[in-house]
């Protein structure tokens, strides 16, 4: 018989929502790129998950090609969707409102799903861990080599887009079309091809989000659609257009779902993320981050 | 000239005759070859969600069917197989059963395949006074066998299942245990029957964990479990997440604590999703599954071989438990039409009387009582050896 003292039990609750909450910041970031600069929450970012995931498969054990160089083919491939996606699906539609967009994001999630179902089939996929698959013991509590990958990664993620928005010449520029497309477009931006990067780079982090996930909880087609809704409340509650708020808000989201696992009954963790989420929005329509003024200006 | 002509005349004549009279014997001979054929109506979710069950039993029956067929049939009748997918969804399935009742006029429906489909046309079966033999779960479809005059089932219930499952851990002196179930139809019920027997083993539940179909974590619910002193743990859903149960299990060191999985686990693809990790899984298995680990003395094993082979051979792809729900149903149909003919009262009425019936999943016991025949027995504790089943002691 093995028993697990309490503090474990909170330390190990704690890795596993730090791990969840990892990817829903990702997926939850992937929505604000594309909500910065077009207003259009993107509701087959989930669906970019699950093509980063599966891709990697494919490439990574059905292609037997090393790790490194599957990761950046499966990102191609992921971006060349997104950008597909801008070209022929958002951009036709380009006068039309946004509530409409919105619903085309959700035809196109739809596609997604129907054509991985169709190259994939239906059941789960495997994808070796990155590094050793062994846990090993932290204060009582196991942990996952994958769960430090996970983090790390998001980490990384993070990192790189601020660098990105904050010291380069064309995040800036991405910025300011966000801002006010109108003065960004007199001033020389071309509008028209960031809202094409911030598809591509939504396809990306979600690519990222999908590629790191599968070795702890397997990917297969119709993952893509828990994985975008719970990335959502991550993205609503940190603030909508946060990036800081949504990395927050991804982490609240996992350790509130794994603690109410752990300490209250598995049976209501979705209701205890979704409650939390209603709570906020009543009390702080914004989100947590989002400031008042900002959100009045906005469409959605 | 004349008696030139007279005897063309005849000649005409004699030829339109043997031409008649060859025509005529050759239609009685082909009415006499080919008999109005019995019809066996069959709906299966061949595609949507349930696709997975619906897809082999297709097969399956179609296989069947064609065998059947080109062995002359039943009693010379020709075997007409219709079948409809419902796309897992009640309402087509409902669609499809009453155009197979009117229709079509078969004389026995065999499916649906899921349990909720199942249980969304019991009634139609009633009303119309039709058999339907389900290849469900859901011990609903045929219970309370008073509403269920018409209706069979050849899947296991989730009733053998839990109980097969407790058997073995009192066999193993288990007396404390924990619970973890999908919050889908299949765990809810699952767990619903498992909270329902474990007394009666002597069993009693220290932790009841759900989780939802798409989780991709269940580290929290192990890690409380671990802290409950249970001495084994139960894992009761279908898809990725009874993969995941046993990576978890295994990455958190639990092993010298026992997980069972249910039946749902039956999939060699689980095996090797699992990979190592899933060395000393015990799950209950039906026959069918196992085949070539039967000893030669069991009466189930040549039948279940022979299907095994055929279905191998011909679809190149490993069989499944729900290919043999088809095979069980669609030959307790034949075996009923083979002996009182297309007459639905009649085939009710043999099959609530078919006893030691050896099909894939058991040997079938029906009965006024028990419209399902199978018990705990007709399963078998498996455990995962070397990436493969094996029969646990």
């Amino acid at each position: 018989m093995e028993g697990i003292s309490f503090s474990s039990q909170l330390i190990q609750y704690a890795i596993t929502g730090v791990t969840v909450g990892s990817i829903y910041a990702l997926v939850a970031i992937g929505f604000n790129i594309i909500y910065n600069v077009t207003e259009i929450i993107n509701f087959a970012q989930g669906e970019f998950v699950m093509l980063g995931g599966l891709f990697m498969v494919f490439f990574a054990t059905v292609m037997q090609i090393p790790l490194l160089l599957a990761f950046f083919l499966t990102l191609t491939v992921v971006i060349a969707i997104g950008v597909m996606m801008e070209r022929f699906a958002i951009f036709p539609a380009k006068n039309a409102s946004v509530l409409t967009m919105i619903i085309i994001t959700i035809a196109c999630s739809i596609l997604l799903k129907g054509a991985a179902m169709y190259g994939w089939g239906k059941d789960p996929f495997m994808l070796a861990p990155f590094s050793d698959r062994k846990a090993f013991v932290f204060v009582g509590a196991a942990v996952f080599p994958q769960s430090l990958w996970i983090l790390g990664t998001t980490l990384i993620v993070v990192f790189l887009l601020t660098f990105f928005y904050k010291r380069t010449r064309f995040g800036r520029a991405m910025i300011a079309s966000s801002d006010n497309p109108d003065a960004a477009q007199l001033m020389g931006i071309d509008v028209k091809t960031m809202v094409m990067v911030s598809f591509g780079l939504s396809a990306a982090v979600g690519a990222v989000a999908g590629i790191v996930i599968t070795p702890i909880s397997l990917m297969e087609y119709d993952r893509g659609a828990l994985l975008g809704l719970k990335g959502f409340g991550a993205a609503v509650l940190g603030g909508l257009g946060h990036f800081y708020g949504a990395v927050l808000a991804g982490f609240m989201v996992g350790l509130m779902e794994s603690f109410c696992a752990g300490l209250i009954s598995s049976g209501y963790k979705d209701a205890a993320a979704l409650v939390v989420l209603l709570l906020v929005l009543f009390l702080r329509p914004s989100g947590l981050f989002g400031s008042k003024e900002v959100m009045k200006m906005k469409e959605f | 000239m004349n008696k030139r002509k007279n005897s063309l005349v005849i000649a005409l004549w004699v030829g339109i005759f043997v031409f008649l009279s060859a025509a005529l014997t050759f239609s009685y001979a082909k009415k006499a070859e080919a008999k109005e054929p019995y019809k066996v109506g069959a709906i299966f979710s061949v595609t949507g969600r349930a696709s997975f069950l619906g897809e082999p039993e297709k097969k399956t029956a179609e296989m069947i069917a064609e065998r059947i067929n080109a062995a002359g049939g039943i009693n010379d009748h020709p075997l007409e197989l219709i079948v409809y997918d419902d796309e897992g969804d009640a309402t087509k399935c409902n669609v499809a059963m009453k155009k197979l009742i009117n229709q079509d006029k078969v004389a026995v429906v065999i499916g649906p395949s899921t349990s909720g489909t199942s249980l969304a046309i019991v009634s139609v079966a009633e009303r119309a006074k039709i058999p339907m033999i389900s290849c469900a779960a859901s011990k609903n479809i045929v219970m309370p066998v008073e509403k269920r005059h018409w209706v069979f089932k050849v899947a296991g219930s989730d009733i053998h299942v839990s109980q097969r499952i407790f058997a073995h851990m009192k066999s193993k002196g288990i007396t404390k245990v924990a619970i973890m179930t999908g919050t889908t139809g299949f765990g809810a019920s699952g767990r619903e029957e498992l909270l329902a027997f474990a007394s009666q083993f002597g069993i009693s539940i220290v932790a009841d964990e759900r989780y939802g179909p798409k989780d991709s974590d269940l580290t929290a619910q192990l890690t409380k479990i671990r802290g409950t002193g249970a001495q084994a743990i139960v894992n009761w859903s279908i898809g990725p997440t009874q993969v995941l149960a046993v990576k978890n299990w295994r990455a958190l060191g639990m092993n010298n604590l026992p997980l069972y999985q249910s039946h749902g686990f039956g999939s060699h693809k689980n095996i090797e999703l699992c990979g190592k990790d899933a060395e000393g899984v015990l799950c209950p298995l039906a026959r069918v599954n196992i085949g070539r680990l039967l000893p030669d003395s069991h009466v189930q094993k040549e039948v279940v071989m022979k299907y095994t082979d055929a279905y191998e051979k011909k679809y190149k792809e490993p069989i499944s438990s729900f290919g043999g729900h088809a095979w069980d149903s669609i030959n307790v149909a034949v075996k009923a039409l083979e002996t009182v003919g297309p007459d639905r009262a009649k085939i009710r009425d043999f099959i609530e009387q078919l006893t030691g019936f050896v099909g894939q999943h058991g040997v079938f016991n029906f009965s006024a009582t028990d419209h399902n025949g199978l018990s705990k027995d007709d399963l078998e504790m498996v455990v995962v050896k070397n990436g493969d089943w094996a029969l646990a002691d």
